[in-house]
């Protein structure tokens, strides 16, 4: 076994590798985002903000990461 | 709401929310956020709408909204801008709350591109589910006044029809329809859409409106913060000269001077 083993995910569309076992929290912050101010959906459902320490990033999901944008 | 029903003329409620700015604006087509923000202050504004996107996870550094719009003192009204189906829009819902909270929200489910005009049916779907989820939707409808009866026993907290399609800035093509929508409704009357210049804003007023819902008029102004100004004091006077009531129309002259004691 490698001793950091990454997990394949796709966010908002592109292909990523993350290491292994990373919270989404981590996740978010691994790419430079503020957890609180982004809604998270996992496999089409929302990871409620209280529980992003918590959800484990398995191999092969699928993440929509969203935020407010200027518009009409 | 109808003038007779309304509990005071100063603030306005919408959901239980209370708010004195009859004006909401939209934060898309500016320059920049630092534009945007200036012209949310001339506006006076207490609500303004966003939309609800991707992170671009390729730059996450780059300036955000929030950062110059701050949601603890302006309202952020989430809003389902380019869906087109219910399940979109209710989808795109769910995830605002999430992100930052909010049960007050916008929907618009749109019919097609061209027009952007509402899609009534998906419309009502969308508002049905959205209010047994605990959501208090403000929806953007038809200018047709049995849609709004439909929406408000579905539990819509505010009917905001268009009163031009989107961004056209054409003013008020449906006064007549507008006025009948305000006399039938209990919840606030709001024209989303449509308006070009200071005038409109003030027709929807003084029509009865609640209030008026505008972003291409002004982020599209040649100076955003001054036509924010305008529309600010556009709403005021709309809203004034509604309550004053105006005079009745003739079909010719009638002096304002005596006739009696003309020499």
């Amino acid at each position: 076994m490698e001793q950091h083993e990454t997990i394949s995910i796709r966010i908002n569309g592109q292909h990523r590798r993350v290491p292994k076992g990373i919270s989404i929290a981590d996740l978010a912050l691994e790419l430079g985002l503020e957890p609180t101010r982004v809604a998270v959906e996992r496999n089409l459902e929302i990871v409620p903000r209280s529980t992003l320490d918590e959800v484990r990033v398995e191999d092969g999901d699928d993440y929509e990461i969203v935020t407010f944008v200027g518009g009409g | 709401m109808a003038l007779d029903e309304r509990p005071d003329d100063g603030d306005w409620q919408v959901a239980g929310r209370s708010f004195t700015s009859r004006l909401i604006v939209g934060t898309g087509k500016y320059k920049d956020f630092a534009q945007n923000a200036a012209a949310v202050a001339a506006s006076g504004a207490e609500i303004v709408t966003v939309a609800v996107r991707r992170v671009n996870i390729s730059d996450p550094k780059q300036p955000m909204l929030m950062d110059f719009i701050d949601p603890a003192k302006i309202t952020y009204l989430p809003n389902t801008a380019g869906c087109f189906t219910a399940e979109e829009a209710i989808r795109t819902l769910r995830l605002a709350r999430e992100a930052g909270g909010w049960t007050l929200v916008k929907l618009e489910v749109l019919g097609e591109a061209r027009t952007l005009y509402p899609d009534m049916v998906e419309t009502l779907r969308a508002t049905e589910i959205l209010a047994k989820e605990g959501f208090e939707p403000m929806v953007y409808c038809a200018d047709d006044p049995i849609a709004a009866k439909r929406l408000e026993e579905a539990g819509a907290v505010a009917i905001m029809p268009l009163g031009a399609p989107i961004g056209s800035g054409l003013g008020l093509q449906n006064e007549v329809m507008i006025r009948i929508m305000v006399e039938q409704s209990k919840v606030p009357v709001l024209v989303d859409a449509g308006v070009g210049t200071a005038s409109d804003a003030s027709v929807a007023m003084e029509l009865g409106c609640d209030g008026v819902l505008m972003n291409t008029a002004i982020a599209e102004a040649k100076d955003p913060v001054m036509m924010a100004r305008a529309m600010k004091l556009a709403v005021e006077s709309g809203r004034l000269a509604y309550r004053a009531g105006r005079m009745g129309k003739r079909r010719y002259a009638d002096p304002s001077s005596p006739l009696a004691g003309l020499i």
